[in-house]
C-alpha cells in the first residue's frame, strides 16, 4: 500500500507532469488562462489518464508481447479510439457529466501527457494497479499545475507587465518559477 | 500575402524563422524543453524531428488524394508513429547513449503537434515539391530553436559546448539551467530577447521613416 501512495504522491508533486517532464504543456498554455476552464480541464484529463493507464496496461500484457514494434501505434490508436467510446457512452448515461468535460475530452485524447504516460508506465513497467495510480498522480498533479498557473494569471491580468515580456514569455517565466518552487518537493525523495 | 501565392523559397524560409515552430508559433514546445539540457541532445533531438517531419509530409504529399477528409488526422498520425518507431529504433542503434537520455521523448514526437500542424495545414493541401521544402524549413527551425536553448543551456547549466569546456574550470555552473525549470526559464528569456529586438527594430524603421527634425509620434498612443 504505501508504494502505491508514494507511486501517487511522486507522480503528483515530485515529477510533476508538466512542471518537470514538460507533457502537456499545449492546455497548459492555452486553457490557464482562468481557473474555472483549468479546473475542467483538469478532471478531463484525470478520466482520460486513467482510462490510456488502463488500456496501456491491456495492450501491454496481451498484445505488445507478440509484435513490440506496434507499441507506439497501438497505444495511440487504441486510447483514442477508448476515449471515442467512453465519450458516447458518458454522452448517452450522465449528459450533465458530457457537459462539463465538454470539448476537453477528445481534445486531450492526442495530448502529449496521455501518451506519455502510457509510455512511462510501460518503460517502469507497472503493473495494473500500480499503473492506476501513476495515472491517478498524474491526473492530478497536471489539475494541480493548471489551477496554480491559472490562479497567478487571473490575478496577473490587471498587473503592469512590461510590453516585451507580454504573452507567451511572461507565462514561461512564471512557469518556470513554479517549477523551480515543485523542485522543493524533491526533498520527499530524500527522506524516505 | 494569402497562402495561395507563396514562393518556392518563401516556403522555405517561412518555417526556418518568420514563423519559427518553437519561438513564434509555440508548437512542439515538450522536446523543445525537456531534452534541451546539452546541445548533443538536442541536435539528435532536432534530427528525429527532422526526418520525421520530412518523412511524413512526403508520404502524406503523396496519398492526399487518397485520404477521406474525415479520417485524415488519424491517418496522418498514424503515418507520423511508423516514421517515429523507424527513428526510435535507429537512434538506439546510432546513438544509444543519447537514446538512453532523451528517453520516453523520441517517442513522444508522435504527438508534437508542430508535426501534425505541419500535415494539416500544408502537405495534405500542396504539391509534393512545396511540402517538402515546407517541412524542410519548419523541421530547421525547429532544430535552430532546439539548438538556441541547448547552447544556453549547456553553457550556463555545465561551462561546456558539445563537451568542450568553454569557461573556466573556477566557475561553478548554475546546476538549475540543466534541471526542468531551466527549460522554462531559458525559452522565457529567449522570447523576451526576440521581442525586445524586434521592438528595437520597429522602432529604428519607424524614426528612419520620418523627416529629420520632426519627433516622431510614440507607438501606441494617441497622435
Amino acid at each position: 500500500m504505501g508504494e502505491l501512495v508514494w507511486i501517487l504522491v511522486s507522480a503528483m508533486v515530485v515529477n510533476n507532469f508538466t512542471l518537470y517532464y514538460f507533457l502537456g504543456l499545449c492546455p497548459f498554455m492555452g486553457v490557464s488562462a482562468r481557473v474555472e476552464t483549468a479546473v475542467r480541464m483538469g478532471m478531463a484529463n484525470v478520466f482520460v489518464m486513467v482510462m490510456a493507464s488502463l488500456c496501456a496496461w491491456f495492450l501491454n500484457t496481451f498484445i505488445l508481447p507478440h509484435a513490440p514494434y506496434l507499441r507506439l501505434i497501438s497505444f495511440i490508436v487504441v486510447i483514442a479510439s477508448f476515449v471515442q467510446i467512453v465519450e458516447m457512452v458518458i454522452k448517452k448515461i450522465s449528459p450533465t457529466l458530457f457537459r462539463q468535460l465538454g470539448i476537453y475530452l477528445p481534445l486531450i485524447t492526442t495530448n502529449c501527457a496521455i501518451l506519455g504516460l502510457a509510455l512511462f508506465q510501460t518503460n517502469r513497467g507497472y503493473g495494473l494497479l500500480e499503473g492506476l495510480f501513476f495515472a491517478l498522480g498524474a491526473g492530478l498533479g497536471l489539475t494541480l499545475a493548471l489551477v496554480l498557473m491559472a490562479a497567478i494569471r487571473e490575478t496577473g491580468e490587471l498587473s503592469d507587465t512590461p510590453e516585451i515580456a507580454k504573452g507567451m514569455a511572461i507565462v514561461l517565466i512564471i512557469a518556470g518559477s513554479l517549477s523551480l518552487a515543485f523542485m522543493g518537493f524533491a526533498g520527499l525523495l530524500s527522506s524516505t | 500575402m494569402s497562402p495561395r501565392d507563396t514562393t518556392p523559397q518563401g516556403d522555405f524560409f517561412r518555417g526556418v524563422w518568420k514563423e519559427n515552430p518553437v519561438l513564434i508559433q509555440m508548437l512542439g514546445l515538450c522536446p523543445a524543453l525537456a531534452v534541451t539540457n546539452t546541445v548533443e541532445n538536442s541536435l539528435w533531438m532536432g534530427l528525429a524531428t527532422f526526418f520525421v517531419l520530412t518523412g511524413s509530409s512526403f508520404i502524406v504529399s503523396l496519398v492526399k488524394k487518397l485520404i477521406p477528409g474525415e479520417v485524415r488526422i488519424p491517418t496522418f498520425i498514424l503515418i507520423i508513429a511508423t516514421f517515429v518507431t523507424v527513428a526510435d529504433m535507429s537512434l538506439e542503434a546510432i546513438v544509444p547513449t543519447v537514446h538512453k537520455q532523451l528517453g520516453a521523448f523520441v517517442a513522444l514526437i508522435v504527438v508534437n503537434c508542430m508535426i501534425l500542424s505541419r500535415q494539416e495545414a500544408f502537405a495534405s493541401k500542396r504539391p509534393l515539391g512545396r511540402s517538402m521544402l515546407d517541412a524542410f524549413g519548419s523541421g530547421l527551425g525547429f532544430m535552430i530553436a532546439l539548438i538556441m536553448m541547448g547552447a544556453v543551456r549547456e553553457v550556463l547549466g555545465q561551462g561546456t559546448l558539445m563537451n568542450f569546456r568553454v569557461i573556466p574550470g573556477h566557475f561553478e555552473p548554475w546546476v538549475i539551467f540543466i534541471l526542468p525549470p531551466g527549460g522554462f526559464l531559458t525559452l522565457g528569456f529567449w522570447l523576451l530577447f526576440l521581442n525586445w529586438w524586434q521592438k528595437l527594430r520597429r522602432e529604428r524603421a519607424r524614426v528612419r521613416a520620418w523627416p529629420d527634425g520632426v519627433a516622431a509620434p510614440v507607438e501606441g498612443r494617441a497622435a
